[in-house]
């Protein structure tokens, strides 16, 4: 396949990524009547209670004298009650939210409850990938029924054993109690019994209302900390397998390059080199791209090896990408905008009637992922099987890929899925993890694939940087009447925006006013674009909340009010994304939630007080992976541009909160993070190389920059949303819309260091 | 080459070439991984562990110059009880992913080891080679404070 063609699929493949992360099934595609099918014949004699999607029928691990009573509970005699999490642990508290969930409906004690790690099945499991915020509004459903159905089965355990009616018992803390005569039962006493009990219908199962959690909402450390302070091994660079070896693998600095010559003789004579040989690859970034392998006996010696290995490149399909240059051609052509892609009521009867009519131009830079654990797997090709281990965020699609690439059936490719350090979105591609077991293929041995940080600079899958043109009026009455959006971003087919450098498909319309006209040109780009935390919205959203500021105080109106304006909108009214499924109305945007948020955002920063000069408080909102936060920022600007933020104020109503120790550290970390991208991250390219090798490149924000995040939620009984993403879009547009207060001056650029200003 | 080290109060030999980093001696020949591997120049703190009490970088000490008392994050706590800082780091939920956070530990035990009241100009300071990419920097701060027994300083 022309290389064109390949980064095509692979681009549409990531954009096919980001549309599966940003959107869910309804509620009743989740859990059916047939979702639950009894299971004969499992190591310990009792009954298994697989979730079924499919009408196939898998098995979970058993052992021991512990019974399980579903894929997600195993209750042994001591009563440790064993939950097991199905998705990815990857820094956003899945694991421990995931037990809690199950743990509220089991009626367990949290204190005996233990978190497992669930293998990888989906047939069992269902989705089992951490992406687009949405493994806690996936699992919502199945994890409560999980819970609820194995609470069922052992109170009517307990009720057979004591011969009186089910509707007598109780449970809590792992225990059943009969009121009447005030009997007790462990689970630990009654599993056995409960294995055997008929499992009742999806429908007959009760489950709780919130204001009967007993559980949810509270503050619980991670379920992983101990762990985490001691320095277990928990992540998929800490894999060690008896005679492992270890793995660097070596690709073109541009990104397409094949191998000509390398000195693989000169290599395979270092010290603990066992072996260096030229892989071909499959041509894809989502997959294995032509480069050498080099096996060592340790890490070290295989990065020597790397720093000595000497490579010439052919370059004849490899990027050329210059990123200097697709801004300048960017600006050329702003002017010429095509045929709208929406064109909705009259844009220029509004802006020749408008009170207001003001003109801009925004801009933002490519960025990394750079989670801090480096790209790795293990893998091992032993018995006909691959199996793996690896710090994936979608390890389901990647045994899915790494079976199609090796030509395997999937039932012979086992993945293991360690804890993340971070993902970000750059863990849902699984390129690492098909290097591996490519690699594996020809290494009579386990091997363990590590990528040098400067691997994670070279091989990102970017976020898109971007250029917006736009046009907005306000009308007589204060209010947004239209707006004129044109973005130049990049394409990858010739035909589309790249993954993430489009207009969101699912989240609140940026460009929402009566009257819209959006056009979008396109620019080739080669280097890979992928999903990077709340994609798409976290710079479209900096765009929009910096503009409709712009037009507030050109129009000399209050900005909460006027965005309160904005939202206000009745939701019969709001687009229907084209193709998708219908909006699931607890994720799509909701007028009422909306305003809530900012409303509270206003009260909680103190929106509206007399500031000192040189000090200056801005507030942007955003709907995003299901969650509605607005967010305020008040900071101080020095005379030669030094930024010191005071407070950053979240208000996010994402539904009920499972964990509020969590969830805060999501809010805070979100808000940071896209604070320290905003101020001082830029990916540059020229001649396809990233100029970035390390994070002396990459000012990544550090402790004496990071200001206090004072965190506060709405909760409500929408089905709740995750909340890895949704705290990342605002913080931009709020930072900006406050140095305008500080200073007069409007930052139109991300990072913001390009306009001077530094934190 | 053949090295004597102490790790965690006992003595260790490793065979290794002498221009190895400490951090690959630890993870790859002893087995022991809780110090990290996050950049390799130094920048991100992922590999801190303590030299006679003192926070290092272990991805830039070879093994030929790892000649102190070496003090990794599986040897923090004591008789098998935690130090104040894993407590207070528990106690807090400071960890997002936890990758970094072995290192966060250690540089804060070689702070307050130089300043046992540390203010949050101190904390800040000590603290500035750790990057932590979740941004769990409040908490980091607070649970410091917390095994210190001193008090955040309220800003605004």
């Amino acid at each position: 396949m022309p290389a064109t063609e390949t980064f095509a699929q692979f681009d549409a493949d990531m954009q096919a990524l980001i549309t599966e992360v940003e959107t869910i099934s309804p509620p009743a595609a989740i859990m059916g009547r047939r979702s639950f099918l009894k299971l004969a014949g499992f190591a310990g004699g009792g009954l298994v209670l697989a979730f079924n999607f499919d009408t196939r029928v898998a098995q979970a691990a058993d052992g021991g004298d512990a019974t399980t009573l579903n894929a997600f509970v195993r209750i042994a005699p001591d009563n440790t009650v064993t939950l097991y999490s199905k998705g990815p642990e990857i820094g956003q508290g899945i694991k421990t939210a995931f037990g809690l969930i199950l743990a509220e409906e089991l009626d367990a004690d949290w204190k005996t409850v233990k978190v497992d790690q669930a293998p990888i099945n989906p047939k069992v499991y269902g989705h089992q990938g951490a992406g687009g915020s949405t493994s806690i509004p996936r699992a919502w459903d199945q994890l409560r029924q999980a819970g609820a159905t194995a609470r069922a089965m052992l109170i009517a355990a307990a009720a057979k054993q004591w011969s009186v009616p089910v509707s007598e018992c109780s449970a809590a803390a792992s225990v059943v109690t009969h009121t009447p005569s005030g009997r007790k039962l462990s689970y630990g006493a009654l599993a056995k019994a409960a294995s055997t009990q008929p499992v009742p219908e999806p429908n007959k199962v009760q489950l709780k209302a919130r204001a009967d959690y007993k559980l949810l909402g509270k503050r619980y450390t991670g379920v992983d900390n101990l762990q985490v302070v001691t320095g277990q091994p928990l992540f998929g660079i800490d894999v060690q397998m008896p005679g492992m070896l270890y793995a660097n693998y070596a690709k073109c600095p541009a990104v397409g390059g094949k191998v000509k010559t390398a000195n693989l003789d000169e290599i395979k004579k270092m010290p603990g080199i066992v072996d260096a040989f030229v892989l071909d690859g499959t041509g894809t970034p989502a997959e294995v791209m032509p480069g050498v392998a080099i096996i060592a006996k340790t890490t070290w010696e295989a990065f020597k090896a790397k720093d000595a290995l000497k490579v010439e490149w052919d370059e004849s399909t490899a990027s050329k990408d210059s990123l200097t240059q697709a801004t300048a051609k960017a600006k050329q052509i702003a002017g010429q905008m095509p045929a709208p892609a929406d064109n909705t009521g009259d844009v220029d009867a509004a802006f020749a009637s408008a009170a207001k009519v003001v003109e801009a131009s925004y801009d933002y830079a490519m960025v990394s992922h750079q989670q801090l654990e480096p790209q790795n797997s293990t893998a091992w090709w032993h018995d006909g099987t691959m199996e793996i281990w690896t710090p994936s965020q979608m390890a389901d699609r990647g045994l899915a890929l790494v079976a199609k690439m090796l030509k395997l059936p999937e039932d012979k490719v086992t993945v293991h899925q360690t804890r993340a350090g971070g993902g970000f979105g750059r863990r849902l591609a699984n390129d690492y993890m098909c290097e591996a077991a490519a690699i594996a293929m020809k290494v009579n041995a386990p091997v363990k694939l590590q990528w040098k940080r400067e691997d994670d600079f070279a091989h990102d899958l970017f976020r898109a940087g971007g250029y917006h043109f736009l046009k907005g009026a306000v009308d007589k009455a204060g209010k947004l009447c239209a707006i004129q959006n044109h973005l130049v971003s990049f394409t990858a087919d010739g035909t589309r925006p790249v993954s993430g450098g489009g207009r969101s498909n699912n989240s609140f319309p940026t460009d929402m006013a009566p009257n819209v006209r959006y056009a979008v040109s396109l620019m080739p780009l080669q280097i890979p674009c992928g999903p990077w935390r709340a994609p798409t919205d976290n710079v479209q959203m900096f765009v929009a909340g910096s503009f409709l500021h712009e037009l507030s105080v050109s129009a000399g109106c209050d900005h909460v009010k006027f965005l309160l304006d904005w939202v206000a909108r009745p939701l019969a009214s709001l687009p229907v994304p084209a193709g998708g499924p219908p909006p699931d109305l607890s994720r799509s945007f909701n007028p009422s939630r909306a305003a809530g948020v900012i409303k509270m955002a206003a009260e909680k920063s103190g929106w509206g007080r007399k500031l000192p000069s040189g000090r200056g408080l801005g507030i942007a909102f955003s709907c995003a992976y299901g969650g509605h936060v607005a967010e305020a920022v008040e900071l101080s600007v020095d005379a030669k541009k030094h930024v010191t933020v005071h407070k950053i104020t979240v208000v996010a109503d994402i539904g009920p909160i499972i964990n509020m120790s969590g969830a805060e550290n999501q809010a805070q970390g979100g808000a940071i993070d896209a604070l320290s991208t905003a101020m001082g991250l830029e990916i540059g390219v020229e001649q396809g190389r990233v100029q970035q090798a390390n994070f002396g490149d990459y000012p990544l924000l550090r402790i004496r920059s990071a200001p206090p995040v004072e965190v506060h939620f709405i909760q409500s009984d929408f089905r709740p949303a995750g909340l890895g993403e949704p705290c990342v879009p605002p913080l931009a547009a709020a930072l900006g819309n406050a140095i305008f207060a500080a200073t007069g001056e409007r930052v139109r650029t991300m990072p913001f260091k390009r306009a001077g200003y530094t934190i | 080459m053949s090295f004597q080290l102490n790790i965690n109060r006992k003595p260790r030999t490793v065979e290794a070439s002498d221009d190895t980093p400490l951090l690959w001696v630890l993870r790859d020949v002893l087995d022991m991984k809780g110090t990290k591997y996050g950049c390799g120049v130094g920048m991100c703190g992922a590999c801190t562990v303590l030299m006679d009490g003192r926070a290092i970088r272990s991805c830039l000490t070879p093994v030929s110059q790892a000649t102190g008392s070496i003090t990794t994050i599986e040897g923090l706590g004591e008789n098998g009880k935690l130090h104040a800082l894993q407590q207070a780091w528990i106690d807090l939920d400071v960890a997002q992913c936890g990758y970094c956070q072995g290192g966060q530990i250690l540089s804060a035990a070689s702070l307050l080891a130089q300043h046992p009241k540390p203010t949050d100009a101190e904390i800040e300071t000590a603290m500035t080679g750790n990057i932590c990419r979740c941004a769990t920097y409040n908490r980091i701060k607070a649970a410091i404070h917390q095994a210190a027994g001193s008090q955040a300083e309220t800003k605004g």
